[in-house]
């Protein structure tokens, strides 16, 4: 068992002081941020970049794993108490959350998705303890080839699985490969896009890029559309479940992590699908089929324990393939390049500090999200009522912060402005945002790899496709698109829409 | 924050001729940005000087050229697509209200005071810069409490800036008023 020693020197690393303090800070604000409507955990995660870049590198991960946790679960009291879900994740919690809390009994939603949070994140975290060394084994001596296939297999994954466009996913796929490619070559030092500029000739920084798509982009979005009246948040005390509540939640919980794993683990939009699965699987289960609609509570543990475990698994691919499956792992793979570490299968070796203080803290951020949200639930309520316009001029003054903080220069927030301006033009004509963020961050490093294997095989496309490993990514590049001609020549059952 | 799940064209007015053709058909423009962006990056790749750094077989310009090829493709098949009337679905979220036609007044609002924070960060400092940043991006919203968005603003901003600055070692920088307290 080697991997349980691993895992208890983590804990050596996350139980010491100054990081347990780390995972407390970033399990607040982290849930503070997603509870804030408006705010996703991908914008959380970017907007709370800079508070990390005088971190060393564990320290900042550690808090980087509890805001992602704490802005989902943040993201799920917003849909239970406001029934508008901004992301995709959260719109099942509202499905039976919302009436829940509509009929009174939104303390015990607020506490099946906390509890749910808990069970799926412990339970998807196991499976990571279990899988990811297993995994990172397998995949050590993969090559170019290799790298090279997985990334293409994630950029036609996030073009083609997410969204319902997949002209529009391309074209954002594009857009951020073309904002990579800016800058000076990587292997030749060729100047590529830089009109002469020494300003461009170091690359747009891939933070600037993030927080650009996500935060002003949605800021501008969200102004250009500005609700009259937000709406009000139904009042709420401390979330307690009663005994017939726990009977009816526990099997619920213990279901959804593993919908939601390995939907975490591939890229197929995160906890989009997962967290339906689960409400589809749950309603079809229950016992109170005549309450689902109205309020059901197993509708808002199943799903919210899914979300949270697939968390989880999104962790899996990319510690262990350097493959980030949703928006919130783009990011952090951002992070992780800023401190110059390359995730993949070489991580586990090169930084078992890092890696297993990382995963050791989810555990110890969860507890510490268990603890903390059933107590300040109301609290947390109150954030819900923050005037929008502070709201978003927040959201614009931190992304300056840290935009500005990347490198101190002002000319940074004028290109911050310009990619939020390309953000709101994505938002407006259904370009799908992630995409984008991928291609930035993935297509260096694909082009690097793809010439490095053509390098080995000197010029031969044959190169690309030498190895077992790369031929069946490939196979699965070629179901992932030819799915919807398969479907296609299956009997239809329901309209486009 | 990923959702595109309602139609925008609900809001657009029911006018005739070649105006409404170009409204109902304003996503048009996204193929010419593509267009244009696909030109741009075959023009820089193909006018590049690569003799003298080529290394190995595939050489800088290769994936320029995958890139911008795959721009005009994908501006074609989308001005197809327009044209035969798919739409692309403008998000959703918490405070988004679709239901009436974007506000630009508060759009170019909000640029312009972003921009003024830009070019003011140097000369005034962090901290009065990201105040007024805060200050006209709330205005800019629609918050007009004379007492209280000041106040506000300063107060965000000069915690921000002594957080990040004093507590975790991310310099911003201090502007005159620094220097003088």
């Amino acid at each position: 068992m080697n991997a349980l020693n691993s895992l208890m020197d983590g804990f050596g690393t996350a139980l010491t002081p100054l990081n347990l303090l780390w995972a407390a800070l970033g399990v607040l604000l982290g849930t503070a941020i997603g509870v804030l409507p408006g705010i996703g955990p991908a914008m959380a995660v970017a907007l709370l970049l800079p508070v990390t870049y005088g971190l060393d590198p564990t320290g900042a991960f550690i808090m980087f794993a509890g805001i992602y946790y704490g802005a989902m679960f943040g993201g799920s009291t917003t849909s239970i108490l406001l029934n508008t879900p901004g992301e995709s994740a959260a719109v099942v919690a509202a499905m039976e959350g919302n009436p829940m809390a509509k009929s009174g009994r939104g303390a015990q939603a607020l506490a099946a998705a906390a509890i749910g949070h808990f069970a799926g994140g412990m339970i998807g975290t196991v499976l990571l303890v279990a899988l990811a060394p297993t995994i990172a084994d397998l995949a050590v001596d993969i090559g170019a080839p290799d790298y090279f296939a997985i990334m293409v297999l994630a950029f036609i994954a996030v073009t083609s699985v997410l969204g319902s466009s997949r002209i529009r996913g391309m074209a954002s796929l594009l857009i951020g490969l073309t904002i990579g490619l800016v800058g000076l070559d990587q292997m030749t030092g060729q100047q590529r896009l830089t009109f002469g500029s020494l300003q461009l000739a170091d690359g747009i920084d891939v933070v600037i890029v993030a927080v650009g798509l996500f935060a002003i982009g949605e800021a501008l979005w969200v102004a250009a559309h500005l609700r009259r009246r937000p709406p009000d948040p139904i009042p709420v005390g401390r979330p307690w479940l009663g005994r017939a509540d726990l009977r009816r939640t526990w099997k619920s919980w213990a279901r959804g992590p593993f919908i939601g794993f390995p939907f975490g683990a591939i890229p197929a939009g995160g906890a989009e699908i997962p967290t339906f699965l689960s409400y589809v699987t749950e309603k079809r289960l229950s016992k109170h089929r005549d309450e689902w609609g109205k309020g059901a509570i197993e509708g808002v543990a199943g799903p919210e324990s899914a979300a949270s475990a697939s968390a989880a698994g999104t962790l899996v691919s990319m510690l262990t393939l350097g493959l980030p499956t949703t928006a919130v792992a783009a990011v952090m793979l951002a992070a992780f390049q800023q401190y110059g570490i390359q995730p993949g299968p070489l991580l586990f070796e090169r930084e078992p500090d890092l890696v297993w203080g990382l995963i050791a803290s989810l555990f110890v951020g969860m507890v510490l999200l268990l603890a903390l949200n059933l107590p300040l639930a109301p609290v947390w309520a109150k954030l819900l009522r923050i005037p929008r316009p502070y709201l978003y001029a927040g959201i614009m003054f931190f992304a300056a912060v840290g935009a500005y903080a990347v490198g101190g220069e002002a000319i940074d927030l004028v290109l911050l402005l310009i990619i939020g301006l390309i953000g709101f033009g994505m938002r407006r004509y259904g370009l799908p945002v992630l995409p984008a963020v991928i291609g930035v961050i993935l297509g260096p490093a694909a082009e690097q790899q793809l010439r490095r294997a053509l390098q080995i095989s000197d010029g031969s496309v044959t190169g690309l496709v030498d190895t077992p490993f790369s031929v069946t990514v490939y196979a699965v590049v070629v179901l992932v698109l030819g799915w919807p001609l398969v479907r296609r020549a299956l009997p239809r059952k329901s309209a486009r829409t | 924050m990923t959702t595109p799940t309602t139609d925008t064209d609900t809001g657009a007015a029911p006018a005739t001729g070649r105006r409404a053709w170009i409204r109902e058909h304003s996503e048009l423009g996204v193929c010419v940005l593509l267009l244009a962006l696909g030109i741009l990056l075959l023009t820089d790749a193909l006018t590049m000087d690569v003799d003298i750094a080529q290394r190995g077989p595939v050489g800088p310009r290769t994936v320029p050229v995958v890139v911008g090829t795959g721009l005009l493709v994908v501006a074609a098949l989308l001005a197809v697509d327009v044209l035969r009337g798919g739409r692309g679905r403008a998000e959703t979220g918490e405070d988004v209200d679709l239901s009436e036609p974007a506000d630009w007044r508060t759009v170019s609002l909000l640029t312009g005071v972003f921009l003024g924070a830009a070019v003011l960060i140097e000369p005034l400092g962090f901290p009065i810069a990201g105040a007024l940043l805060f200050w006209g991006a709330a205005f800019a919203l629609g918050s007009r409490r004379a007492d209280r968005d000041p106040l506000m603003a300063a107060v965000v901003s000069f915690l921000t800036y002594a957080v990040f600055n004093n507590l975790l070692g991310v310099p911003l920088p201090g502007g005159p008023l620094m220097g003088v307290l």
